[in-house]
C-alpha cells in the first residue's frame, strides 16, 4: 500500500475544553441555559399557557410523548442552542421535564452495554 | 429567524411515537469525510426517517490586527443527519452522522462529550481524510472502531495494512461494511458495543 501513514496521538486531557475558535451564537457563557444534551429526553408536563410563545406551545404539543431535543430542533427546524433556551424557560415554568442522557463513563456500564447489543440483535 | 406557522408542524408520524417509558437515551456518532456513507449508515439502521438538526456557530473575531476594536464574526450553520433506534421500551440509541466541514465537530457542544463511542466510516481511496478525526477522537478518549466502507472501484487492502497504514493498535476493531445495508450497518454498531464492552472488562 503506498497510501500517505498516519502517526497516533496520545489521549490528552485538556482536550476535553477544546480550544473555541467558533462559540455557539447567542451563547455568551451559558451559564444562563440549562445543561441539555441533543440527547436529553424531553416530557411535557402541562398544556400551554398562554404566556408562553408560540414555539413553546409547539414544543410542548410535540412533547406529549417523548421527544429528544435533536428531534424537537429538526420538528422545529430551529437550530440547536435556540431550541435550549425555549426548553430552559419551559424547565424553569416546570411546563416539561428533562431526562439526561446515559453517558459514556470512565469505566463503560456493563449491563447498558448488553442491553444495547440485545435491541441490535433485534434489528 | 422565521418560525414556521405552528401548525404546519407536525412532529413523528404516529408509528413514530416513543412509548411513555423511553426516558433513556445514548447516542453513537458516525464520522468520516465527505461521501464517504455517514447518512447512508445513518439511514440505513434508523427506525425514523433520517432527521436533520443544526447549529448556528460564530467565528470568533481574533482581534489582534482589527484597528477598530471591533470584533468581525461569520456565522455559520451547521447541519447533522440523525437517527434514532429503540433498544427497548425504556432505552433509545441516537446516532449522528457528523456534518461535512470538519473542523465544527468538535466545537459542536456535547456531541462527543458522552458519546457511548464512535464509528469511523473509511473509504480506502481517501484513507488520509479519516487521519485527523482518528487523531481528535483519541486525544478525547472517545472509543471507537473503523469501518471500512466497500465501494465497487475502491481497491482492497488487507486489514493489517490498513491498520498500519491508520496507526491503529491491536485492539481497536476494523469490520468491513455496506453503509446501504441494515444488517452490516447493524453489525458496525454491534462491533462497537462489543468493544466498548470489552473495556469495560478489567485488564488480563
Ligand atoms: N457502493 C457503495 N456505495 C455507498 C456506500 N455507502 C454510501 N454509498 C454511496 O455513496 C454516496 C455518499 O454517501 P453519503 O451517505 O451521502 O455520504 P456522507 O457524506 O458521508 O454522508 C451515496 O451516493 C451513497 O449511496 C456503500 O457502502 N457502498
Ligand atoms: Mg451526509
Amino acid at each position: 500500500m503506498n497510501s500517505p501513514r498516519r502517526e497516533r496521538r496520545k489521549a490528552d486531557p485538556a482536550l476535553s475544553d477544546p480550544e473555541r475558535l467558533y462559540v455557539i451564537t447567542g451563547d455568551p457563557d451559558g451559564s444562563e441555559r440549562a445543561h441539555l444534551d441533543l440527547v436529553t429526553m424531553i416530557v411535557a408536563q402541562a398544556q400551554p399557557t398562554p404566556t408562553v410563545q408560540p414555539e413553546q406551545a409547539v414544543i410542548l404539543r410535540l412533547c406529549q410523548a417523548p421527544l429528544s431535543v435533536a428531534e424537537i430542533s429538526a420538528y422545529l427546524g430551529l437550530p440547536f442552542s435556540v431550541v435550549t433556551s425555549l426548553l430552559t424557560e419551559l424547565l424553569a415554568a416546570e411546563l416539561i421535564e428533562s431526562r439526561a442522557p446515559i453517558v459514556r463513563a470512565t469505566l463503560p456500564d456493563r449491563s447498558l452495554l448488553e442491553a444495547v447489543m440485545h435491541g441490535l440483535q433485534k434489528l | 429567524m422565521d418560525f414556521r406557522s405552528s401548525d404546519t408542524i407536525t412532529g413523528p408520524r404516529s408509528e413514530d411515537v416513543l412509548p411513555t417509558t423511553a426516558t433513556a437515551a445514548v447516542k453513537v456518532v458516525i464520522v468520516g469525510g465527505f461521501g464517504v456513507g455517514k447518512t447512508t449508515m445513518v439511514g440505513s439502521v434508523s427506525e425514523i426517517r433520517p432527521l436533520t438538526t443544526e447549529e448556528t456557530m460564530t467565528q470568533a473575531g481574533v482581534g489582534v490586527d482589527d484597528n477598530f476594536g471591533v470584533e468581525s464574526k461569520t456565522a455559520t450553520t451547521v447541519a447533522m443527519d440523525f437517527g434514532r433506534i429503540s433498544i427497548s421500551e425504556e432505552l433509545i440509541l441516537y446516532l449522528f452522522g457528523t456534518p461535512g466541514q470538519e473542523r465544527f465537530w468538535f466545537l459542536w457542544n456535547g456531541l462527543f462529550e458522552g458519546a457511548l463511542g464512535a464509528v469511523v466510516l473509511i473509504d480506502t481511496r481517501r484513507l488520509e481524510v479519516s487521519f485527523d478525526v482518528i487523531g481528535r477522537l483519541e486525544e478525547r478518549g472517545v472509543p471507537f472502531v473503523v469501518a471500512i466502507n466497500t465501494f465497487p472501484d475502491a481497491p482492497k487492502h488487507p486489514v493489517e495494512a490498513l491498520r498500519s497504514a491508520l496507526d491503529l493498535p491491536e485492539e481497536v476493531p476494523m469490520i468491513d461494511c455496506d453503509a446501504r445495508l441494515r444488517g452490516s450497518s447493524r453489525d458496525v454498531l454491534m462491533t462497537l458495543m462489543r468493544y466498548l464492552h470489552s473495556l469495560s472488562l478489567p485488564l488480563a
